[in-house]
């Protein structure tokens, strides 16, 4: 098998599983019964998402195009940095806020503490 | 209960970082690729807003004790000194001069007097936005 079908093949998969991972981020948004959980499943999923499509475009620059671009690896890191914290934030803000918990949860930590 | 901010202050001092340095890359990117003194500028007045979402007016402007209404004239003044440099020189105003030279670090380099241009339109940017964002801010 030569070279190339072997680069070819690793690009079209990173590529098909970030636009498969951002796709159920899409689906866990509308589906999911509230804030903290659409929240979890937008937050994790679309930057795993972003990150592996982020990675075939990489990959594909280096590899067939012969152009090392380390603004696409900073972007990575970016994203791996910032989308978890932005994640934490929304939902204490909407914690904060007071808005509900879906009603098949069962288990509210944070409860007692902020009642001090 | 007081909220604790330790992850946004924490995470947005080790991004303040990365932000400024591909704001500085943008900037000296213009001449060849996309990029130049305005997003650039408006880059790093986004890092600095970054660190006044994470910390309070009084603390960043005590890590950046500038007063960005000078950095506006500092600017504006690099802009009309490259323009009216050309006339010392007996050529039209804005005329632009450009050579190769070998610095002692850098190697073989390109230099072009575009560049002092763009450094005013750059500080000219981060004053302007700074301005704004800060006077809305302090106004109660």
């Amino acid at each position: 098998m030569k070279v190339t079908v072997i680069i070819d093949a690793v690009i079209i998969l990173f590529l098909v599983i970030g636009a498969f991972l951002s796709l159920v981020a899409a689906f866990g948004v509308i589906r999911l019964p509230d804030v903290y959980t659409r929240n979890h499943a937008a937050s994790k999923a679309a930057t795993l998402g972003v990150m592996s499509t982020l990675l075939a475009a990489f990959l594909y620059f280096y590899l067939i195009e012969g152009h090392f671009s380390s603004r696409i690896l900073l972007g990575i890191a970016f994203i791996f940095i910032t989308a978890p914290v932005s994640g934490h934030l929304i939902s204490r803000a909407a914690y904060n806020a007071g808005v509900k918990l879906s009603d098949s949860s069962i288990r509210d930590d944070l409860k007692d503490k902020n009642k001090r | 209960m007081k909220t604790n901010d330790v992850i946004l202050q924490t995470a947005s001092k080790v991004v303040f970082f990365i932000i400024i340095l591909f704001a500085i890359h943008l900037f000296f990117a213009g001449h060849y690729h996309p990029g130049g003194g305005f997003v650039g500028g408006l880059m790093t007045s986004g890092a600095i807003v970054l660190l006044l979402l994470a910390y309070d007016i009084k603390t960043v402007s005590q890590g950046f004790p500038i007063d960005y209404k000078i950095l506006i004239g500092v600017g504006l003044l690099f802009a009309a000194g490259t323009a009216a440099g050309a006339l010392l020189f007996n050529v039209p105003l804005l005329t632009h001069a450009f050579g190769d030279f070998n610095l002692p670090l850098f190697g073989k380099t390109s230099l072009h007097t575009a560049m002092l241009f763009d450094t005013g339109v750059y500080l000219v940017v981060i004053g302007v936005t700074m301005t704004i964002i800060q006077t809305i801010g302090e106004s109660e």
